[in-house]
């Protein structure tokens, strides 16, 4: 995988995460480019498009948008259960997740993120494994500070079962 | 925080730019910051970097917290660095000494922590810091497994970075034996490693096929809860089946039976479970499911050897055809491209043509359509090429605009490729013009021409139809390209039809010449010239349209040049010259569809590119049909062929590097007369250029000596005076002058000369008298050795000494007929030379068309001669005032040549050939693009017709010059560069430039 965006429907990027060397320029543009193509794309349409020369595979999940650009030779619908998985954890560890969860908590979003993927690749898969490193994680932590405002939004996991 | 959230952006922007002013207030107070506010602030920026907006501090407090002891600063620290790395080296050598201490540390979490920054960082620093310490961190025993994981992945990422930094070693052997690892993390995360590294290093890492083919093979034949945490939706370990699936697609079919069979049994228990019923109606089960399926058929396409199980793959992919989820659809579609490349399966696929027709003309998603394309595309053979091609042209007609080109591409090379019968093949492309003109590149109607210049029978059917096509009240600008090549060729084919009628066929295209673009219209007006070839009859209505003032004042230079000059060439040359000037073109040589060309390019070194070179490898036998002459090594780099009818506008290779001085370039110009002689003196060489076109002048001229030359040739004789000059005041002695000639050299020329005196007084001058006499023709110069004593040093110069075989050139008289007798003699193959040599500079378009003007110079008459050197003059005082390299470039050039080939007084005496009002008005505005032109025409009329008819057109232009305005610029196109297109020269002016025998040597 080369890269992980996670963007609002209002287009608002909510994480990115890379696995190739890119000037933050280069971020940008292909940020917003992709951005607005997945977009432009009609609920019913399937979830991969050539954009490039990559693959990108996406999945809207409530008002986030979850896209991922993955190689030539990579497999589509692995890539699409990788983003499955990663809201299961999200959703496990927030307790059914909303986009206000990753704003105010994005270093969470990111924690869990680099317990499963590493350098593009999958880590653990194991829910039982990514979350309990998590845990001990913040176990670790003192005068854990968490923003509790929290909007209902419709929770992410509407879309989970 | 949450008020960054606000509504509106200047709120938010004013908001944040706040809160960045109260951070880095507090970074800079005097007061020292606990870990717990750096952590808070560090935290704030990056959600500030997160939201959007620039960052560009509090990287070293970032950094500080990396040596916190508490863990919530460090895993901040570590956030803030993984997102926002600088390549600032000073920080970068601060985070790799904090990331060693977290490594050295032996707390997992901490490891864990300094592991997934360099896997998220992975630069080349920390590559060095770090490559040769994580294989041991992966490979120890007493590693935990989490650590274990996240330094395969860590190594994964270091070693695609940089891969000359990870050294391969005894860790590789231990790190294949992960796949047996008991934690099935660890073999996940081990799989992507190995993999990676397999591809690079397949030897190395041969042993994991068969632990890979085992470990697959306990995983499918689980039960769906044997494990536990890594069965996902009832599909057991759907991440870890998928990387090992991609791991074997590293190697060939196992060669061991055992492992080979058992990898078998993997495949088809796959294929198998496939067909089960699903265990669950979760989207996630049958997803998790069917990625395995397609990375099993990945590797089943990949082996190629069990046809078997690509008839099964196959057919299970037909089945996905049909499947209601829009992604599988979409899937086996892209699956099925590649299953058709494959002798065993390319049948089978064959079979679901129908329901790819269908998909192409129902799926509501392009994106899939495309997909659906690019199978018919693949799966297109010489049995249902024309059922392929006809839906892929209907379709076009309603197809999103965004694959409309790659549609017309593909429709073009199918039509072209398996056409059995070429006015389909015709057919088509007039088609796909008028369907998608717009999208019609340049290399398809290219190619259309070719096909049917290179093909006789289907020239009469081609320009019935183009004829026919043209009738439509608007049609296509392609079209007109295309009709007017073929009408202009073969219009004559269907002359003799009252219907389409040499003036019908004029005035059809005629009527759509004024909606035309530039380009089209000079095409026309070739066309035109070459009706009056073929139709004597319609010769002065074309000349009226030709004289018309729209097209000889044209304000384009390109299109009232070829006014100009085709109108000329109508009016001056006879019959004989124009049915020689304007025949029929050549068959092009056969070489791989520029159409291919592009499709490779446009989809880049893709599948469906490799698809189509393993296609045109099998078809040959499978079809067992001609086929388009196989691809060469070069064909990618097969020129554009031009726009143009005449090649004219297409210039030779871009050009590469900086070029070269003009002092160089004419070195280059003549450097096939200088080239290996002995030791000569510096700067003799630039000399010896300079006698190419001159008799007298310095030779060389050093400190102590100068040489200067005389000399005069008539016929095969000459005599050359050699001054030595001593310029100083001490005697030279033993002075001794000679002449070298090498062996071949000896025999074709003969000198003679007389031994001068050898003491060679302070200030003297003497001379030496060489008697030369040209026996044969040569290309090697004689060298002058002169050896001598001066202050007791011995001194050695050899120079080249300027005998060249142009001295002994004479110009001829001739009549046209005598001529043109001569110029149809050399039509025999010997009679042509060819050879192809590299380059020494970089190629310039423009410094090759001088040069090419410079090679031709030499075949122009005297008296025009003369008008090309005051043009190139004026021309030069024009451009040498203009900055730009090209055209100085171009202009020293042409400068050089007046100094090479004018001696002063044939200088004075061209002057007085021009009114000096037009040499001023030229110096204003004069366009040189009118000099290229009227060089091209001058040898054909100059030399055929004498030099009453060059002078008149040369009047002539000087007249359309005057119609040009001020500052026309420098788009002069490559007139003299025809050849070099994809499309030859069409008999025009131009092409006579190759063989042309107006300039005789006497021996």
């Amino acid at each position: 995988m080369q890269f992980m965006l996670l963007f609002s429907r209002q287009g608002k990027l909510r994480l990115q995460k890379w696995y190739v060397p890119l000037s933050d320029k280069e971020k940008k543009k292909i940020t917003r480019e992709l951005v607005q193509t997945v977009l432009a794309r009609k609920p019913k349409m399937c979830s991969f498009l050539e954009w490039r020369d990559l693959k990108i595979v996406y999945k809207r999940y409530a008002s986030l948008y979850f896209c991922c650009a993955i190689e030539d030779q990579d497999n589509e619908l692995i890539t699409l259960e990788i983003i499955h998985r990663y809201v299961e954890l999200l959703d496990k560890y927030f307790g059914s997740v909303c986009e206000l969860d990753i704003i105010f908590n994005f270093e969470k979003a990111y924690f869990i993120l680099d317990e499963f993927l590493l350098g593009g690749e999958v880590q653990e898969t194991s829910k039982k494994n990514v979350l309990k490193a998590i845990e001990q994680a913040d176990l670790l932590q003192e005068n854990r500070i968490r923003i509790t405002a929290r909007v209902s939004m419709g929770g992410l996991r509407k879309n989970l079962y | 925080m949450s008020g960054l959230c606000g509504k509106s952006k200047e709120a938010e922007i004013k908001r944040i730019n706040k809160e960045l002013a109260n951070i880095r207030s507090k970074f800079k107070g005097d007061k020292a910051l606990d870990g717990y506010s750096k952590k808070k602030y560090v935290c704030k920026l990056l959600f500030i970097f997160l939201l959007g907006h620039d960052i560009d501090f509090g990287h070293m407090e970032a950094v500080n917290l990396l040596s916190s002891n508490r863990y919530t600063e460090k895993q901040i620290g570590y956030l803030f660095i993984s997102v926002l790395v600088n390549s600032n080296s000073e920080l970068i050598r601060l985070i790799n000494n904090a990331i060693k201490n977290d490594l050295a540390s032996r707390n997992p979490t901490f490891m864990g922590l300094a592991l997934h920054c360099i896997a998220n960082v992975g630069s080349r620093e920390m590559a060095e810091a770090f490559a040769g310490e994580i294989p041991k961190i992966l490979v120890a025993g007493d590693t935990m497994d989490s650590v274990k994981q996240s330094a395969a992945l860590c190594l994964l990422r270091l070693y695609r970075a940089s891969p000359d930094l990870v050294p391969m070693g005894d860790w590789t052997s231990r790190v294949v034996h992960l796949l047996n690892d008991q934690h099935l993390g660890v073999v996940t995360a081990a799989t992507s490693l190995i993999t990676t590294l397999a591809q690079k290093n397949p030897e190395e890492f041969k042993t994991s096929v068969s632990l890979a083919v085992s470990r697959l093979s306990r995983i499918v034949t689980s039960a769906s809860t044997d494990l536990q945490d890594y069965t996902y939706y009832f599909v057991p370990a759907p991440w870890l089946s998928v990387k090992l699936l991609r791991l074997l697609q590293c190697y060939p079919p196992p060669e061991d039976p055992a492992v080979r069979g058992r990898l078998t049994e993997c495949l088809e228990t796959i294929l198998n479970k496939a067909q089960e019923p699903p265990k669950s109606k979760k989207v996630q089960h049958s997803n998790a499911k069917n990625a395995v399926l397609f990375e099993a058929i990945s590797l089943i396409i990949h082996h190629d050897s069990e046809p078997n199980l690509l008839v099964r793959a196959c057919n299970q992919l037909g089945q996905f055809l049909q499947h209601r989820e829009t992604n599988l659809r979409y899937l086996a579609l892209e699956s099925m491209c590649t299953l058709a490349s494959s002798e065993f399966s390319h049948e089978a696929v064959k079979t679901h043509i129908d329901t790819v027709i269908n998909a192409l003309k129902t799926e509501r998603d392009v994106s899939v359509r495309q997909r659906a394309v690019d199978l018919l595309y693949a799966m297109c053979d010489r049995s249902n090429a024309q059922q392929i091609v006809a839906e892929m042209l209907s379709y076009l007609e309603t197809a999103d605009y965004s694959i409309r080109e790659e549609i017309v591409l593909k429709v073009a090379i199918l039509a072209e490729k398996y056409a059995v019968d070429y006015t389909w093949y015709v057919d088509t492309i007039l088609n796909l013009i008028r369907i998608a003109g717009d999208y019609v590149s340049e290399e398809v109607w290219y190619r259309v021409i070719q096909i049917v210049i290179n093909r006789d029978d289907v020239q009469g059917y081609a320009a019935k139809t183009v004829f026919e096509a043209l009738q439509a009240p608007a049609c296509h600008e392609n079209l007109v390209k295309v009709g007017g090549y073929i009408l202009g060729e073969f219009g004559n084919l269907i002359a003799g039809d009252p219907r389409s009628s040499p003036l019908i066929q004029f005035d059809l295209l005629h009527s759509k010449f004024h909606l035309c673009s530039v380009p089209t219209r000079a095409l026309l007006l070739s066309t035109y010239i070459k009706f009056v070839n073929l139709f004597p009859e319609v010769k002065t209505t074309i000349q009226d349209v030709l004289r018309s003032d729209s097209q000889l004042k044209n304000a384009d230079v390109e299109l009232q040049q070829r006014a100009v000059e085709y109108l000329r060439l109508s009016s001056v040359a006879s019959t004989d010259i124009l049915a020689t000037v304007l025949e029929e073109m050549p068959p092009f040589p056969e070489r791989e569809s520029s159409i291919l060309a592009k499709l490779k390019k446009k989809k880049g070194p893709s599948t469906v590119t490799d698809l189509e070179e393993a296609k045109r490898e099998r078809s040959v036998d499978v079809n067992g049909a001609p086929e388009p002459a196989p691809a060469s090594a070069s064909a990618a780099s097969t020129p554009s062929p031009s726009a143009d009818l005449l090649g004219l506008g297409a210039a030779p290779p871009a050009p590469t590097g900086p070029p070269p001085s003009a002092g160089g370039l004419l070195v280059d110009v003549f450097s096939d007369s200088a080239s290996a002689v002995a030791p000569l003196a510096p700067g003799s060489e630039d000399n010896f250029a300079r006698f190419v076109c001159k008799n007298n002048g310095v030779l060389f001229e050093n400190q102590l000596l100068q040489i200067g030359l005389k000399s005069e040739f008539r016929q095969n004789l000459g005599r050359m005076f050699i001054f030595y000059g001593n310029k100083t005041s001490t005697q030279f002695l033993n002075f001794t002058p000679t002449l070298i000639c090498a062996d071949d050299l000896q025999a074709n020329l003969n000198l003679q000369t007389k031994p001068v005196d050898p003491t060679v007084d302070g200030g003297a001058q003497v001379q030496q008298v060489v008697n030369i006499e040209c026996v044969s023709d040569f290309t090697e110069a004689p060298v002058l050795n002169i050896q001598f004593r001066y202050g007791g040093t011995f001194q050695n110069v050899s120079v080249k000494l300027p005998i060249t075989l142009n001295k002994f050139f004479q110009p001829t008289e001739m009549a046209s007929q005598d001529f043109f007798q001569r110029w149809k003699q050399l039509s025999n193959p010997q009679q042509e030379v060819q050879s192809i040599f590299k380059a020494k500079h970089p190629m310039d378009t423009e410094i090759t068309k001088a040069k090419l003007l410079l090679g031709r110079s030499s075949d122009l008459g005297q008296h025009s001669l003369k008008k090309l050197i005051l043009t190139l003059q004026t021309l030069w005082a024009l451009a040498s005032s203009t900055p730009k390299p090209p055209r100085l470039d171009a202009c020293c050039v042409w400068s050089r040549i007046c100094k090479l080939r004018c001696t002063g007084s044939r200088c004075a005496q061209a002057r007085t050939l021009f009114p000096r009002g037009y040499v001023t008005y030229c110096r204003s505005s004069f366009n040189p693009m009118q000099a290229v032109g009227l060089c091209v025409l001058f040898p054909c009329v100059s030399a055929t017709l004498g030099d009453h008819t060059a002078h008149s057109t040369m009047e002539h232009l000087s007249t359309c010059t005057s119609s040009l305005g001020p500052g026309r610029g420098w788009d002069t196109k490559g007139l003299l560069t025809g050849t070099t297109a994809g499309l030859p020269v069409q008999g025009g002016p131009g092409s006579m430039k190759s063989r042309q025998p107006v300039v005789q040597s006497t021996n």
